[in-house]
């Protein structure tokens, strides 16, 4: 088991014959997820590394009977391509477009609510079952299939730390950047709902940062709900007040946001909170082995 | 990114929300000309710096007398004004906003932005106009009021009359009512329509003779909804930004500088954050925020190199690489090119690791250069702090 894909999932890539979209989908069918087609307005019966091309996804859809999208659309057309998957009935869809407008993803969200699809990011490196299906742009090789569930807002910080889980022979099941964008489709709290749910699931990992107070919400949810172990890191304790850094949604605003909140926060929902980021992998085998052994 | 108040104000008044008669002035002899066809009872000339609380630092400045206006306009033209947002350096005054003064009655506070959590518009308003929202929230949070906007519609007359009869207008003065939703109407709008991220008004004032008007504005516009406003990218203001800020965004980097005395360079927002804190659990600070980016080339590390290096507080850098879609091969030959180009006197650490991680080391090693090589995250970071350390004690001996 893992959480949202696995061996079964059929991935159809929004901007496919793009530089981004054709290496990427080269790289995910190379992992062994079952790419099975392509979207690209007008390059409709091209092939891509043996992937068919459609002018639409509602035809993909039909032909190909994929379930979930992949996204590598500019920013400006990002919001019109996440509602045509939606409309055409793909059940997850995973955006790594940076840069969509904030007030696009404003109407983007209102729109999918209530409706039977799930979207992870934008602006993230999307989701990946180790050893089964990779539906993104994170590199394939630093993973391994283990018993620890990843959930992040960062990009080359989750490869950090899988590495170090990977490293010390712990695994991952699935790992999913949620995305450094102020409105994201997927938070914390549905997550580690599904991991808490997954028996091949031991422990979770969740990388946070600095602004908004998705992390907060996650730890009162953490509080009530989850029982394996969840091992924090947030980033930023470094930033200063009113500045974005990087990440369109790492902003400290009127005092809000800061990372020693967050770690209060966690820590208060018993979640064991890193402070060093060379220690996650560590930390988390501290708190999988049986007492007393480490 | 930031705009200025008389900017902010140009744009309500295209969106039909009430500002004051004014104009922003660049020279004493601009302020005589403008106090001179303003002909008003009172005059405002203000400090457009992008920063808060200009007032409690002298950079608004009020007189009944137009013969006054320039003498004023002189006095803080070439000022540096510090505020509490502004850091101690404080920022030069460079223009003004001279306008006319309103007889005020009642000041309100009303701002507009989106709630992450739920995704949706909010106002946000209160009857403490003036007043900074966040002392207002923390000490009187009864006092705020909220109106959330479902973006699915958009503004509706009810989230007006909610706000209005919240902040007891009607009671107060049952003629402004009207005006009130209509300007709510207006500044969603503008929100919507100009990708802004923040709209405040404060104070919004009911004048003597009950008319609405915004008093100040401040504006933020999202940065990537910024492609379809050629109008507001022509607002920006360079001198508003740190040098080295500018020219990391030229290079396609994003750099924010800091005080400590480690440069670093990172590729990810993430695990630059993250490299920043492990500067400081080793026991220094980080110097500056630099992402170079998932698409990192030799062009883009030399360019870091050269930013961190025109940095004088810099006295040691720390490149750490996670190679996924970058190869760290490719990351070493920029550095190493970079060295080469400039003289490079301080410490360097570079560690690699993901993909091509060891031909990256194995480059870097062979170079000759005077670069440590690290594979180990936490290792690497306190050999770049003890280094740094020691480089600063030796020139402390020295002088």
């Amino acid at each position: 088991m893992s959480i949202l894909v696995n061996k079964g999932t059929r991935v159809v890539v929004q901007g496919i014959t793009g530089k981004e979209g054709s290496f990427h989908a080269t790289q995910c069918k190379a992992y062994g997820t079952q790419v099975v087609a392509g979207v690209t307005p007008g390059k409709a019966g091209q092939e891509v590394e043996g992937i068919p091309v459609f002018n639409t996804v509602r035809d993909a859809v039909k032909k190909t009977q994929c379930d979930t999208s992949l996204i590598f659309v500019p920013p400006a057309f990002a919001s019109d391509a996440i509602l045509e998957a939606a409309d055409a009935g793909i059940r997850l869809i995973v955006c790594i477009t940076e840069g969509i407008p904030v007030n696009d993803m404003v109407r983007v969200k209102r729109a999918l609510r209530g409706r039977d699809v799930r979207l992870i990011g934008p602006n993230c490196p999307g989701i990946i079952t180790a050893d089964e299906c990779k539906i993104g742009i994170m590199p394939g090789f630093i993973h391994k299939k283990g018993r620890v569930g990843v959930i992040s807002r960062s990009g080359t910080l989750t490869y950090e730390a899988v590495n170090q889980l990977t490293t010390l022979g712990l695994g991952e099941t699935t790992c999913i950047g949620i995305g450094g964008d102020p409105i994201i489709g997927t938070g914390y709290v549905d997550l580690l709902a599904m991991f808490e749910k997954d028996p091949e699931t031991d422990a979770v990992v969740m990388i946070g940062e600095i602004g908004g107070e998705a992390e907060e919400k996650a730890a009162a949810f953490i509080k009530q709900h989850i029982r394996k172990p969840v091992i924090g890191f947030i980033a930023g304790i470094t930033a200063p007040p009113g500045r974005r850094m990087g990440h369109a949604g790492a902003i400290i605003t009127g005092g809000k946001g800061t990372a020693a909140e967050k770690m209060a926060a966690l820590e208060d929902a018993g979640v064991i909170v890193v402070r060093n980021p060379a220690e996650i992998g560590k930390t988390v085998q501290g708190a999988l082995s049986p007492r007393g052994s480490v | 990114m930031n705009i200025h108040e008389f900017q902010a104000k140009q744009l309500f008044a295209q969106f039909g929300i009430p500002v004051p008669n004014g104009k922003e002035i660049r020279t004493p002899l601009a302020a005589e000309k403008w106090a001179a066809k303003l002909n008003a009872s009172v005059y405002v000339v203000k400090a457009q710096i992008h920063a808060g609380g200009r007032g409690k630092a002298g950079g608004v400045k009020l007189t009944k007398n137009c013969a006054e206006v320039p003498a004023l306009a002189k006095e803080l033209l070439g000022r540096t004004l510090v505020t509490h947002q502004t850091g101690p350096k404080g920022r030069k005054v460079r223009r003004l906003l001279v306008e006319e003064g309103a007889d005020i009655a009642k000041e309100l506070y009303l701002s507009l932005l989106v709630d992450r959590d739920s995704g949706w518009p909010i106002f946000i308003a209160s009857t403490e106009g003036g007043m900074e929202i966040e002392e207002v929230a923390a000490k009187t949070p009864e006092k705020v009021l909220k109106e959330p906007v479902d973006p699915a519609v958009g503004y509706q007359g009810y989230n007006g009359r909610n706000l209005a009869y919240g902040l007891g207008l009607p009671a107060l003065e049952p003629t402004i009512l009207g005006s009130f939703i209509a300007l709510l109407d207006n500044l969603y709008r503008l929100f919507m329509e100009k990708n802004a991220s923040l709209v405040e008004i404060n104070p919004l004032v009911i004048t003597q003779d009950k008319q609405l008007v915004a008093l100040d504005g401040k504006m933020s516009i999202d940065d990537n909804g910024l492609f379809k406003h050629p109008d507001i990218q022509a607002m920006r203001d360079l001198h508003e930004e740190e040098p080295l800020e500018i020219e990391a965004t030229n290079n396609n980097l994003n750099y924010v500088k800091l005080d400590g005395n480690i440069g670093c360079m990172v590729n990810g927002a993430g695990l630059a954050m993250a490299t920043m804190d492990l500067i400081k659990l080793a026991g220094s600070e980080p110097a500056n925020f630099l992402d170079v980016g998932g698409g990192a080339t030799k062009e883009t590390v030399a360019a870091g190199f050269r930013i961190l290096l025109k940095d004088r507080n810099v006295k040691g850098i720390f490149i750490n690489i996670f190679g996924g879609i970058v190869r760290c091969e490719r990351i070493a030959h920029g550095v190493i090119e970079a060295a080469k180009e400039v003289d490079i006197k301080i410490p360097v650490v570079v560690r690699l690791q993901g993909t091509n991680a060891d031909e990256g080391r194995k480059l870097l090693q062979e170079s000759g250069l005077k670069i440590e090589v690290a594979t180990d995250l936490w290792e690497a970071a306190q050999k770049v702090v003890a280094l740094t350390g020691k480089k600063r004690k030796k020139v402390e001996a020295a002088s």
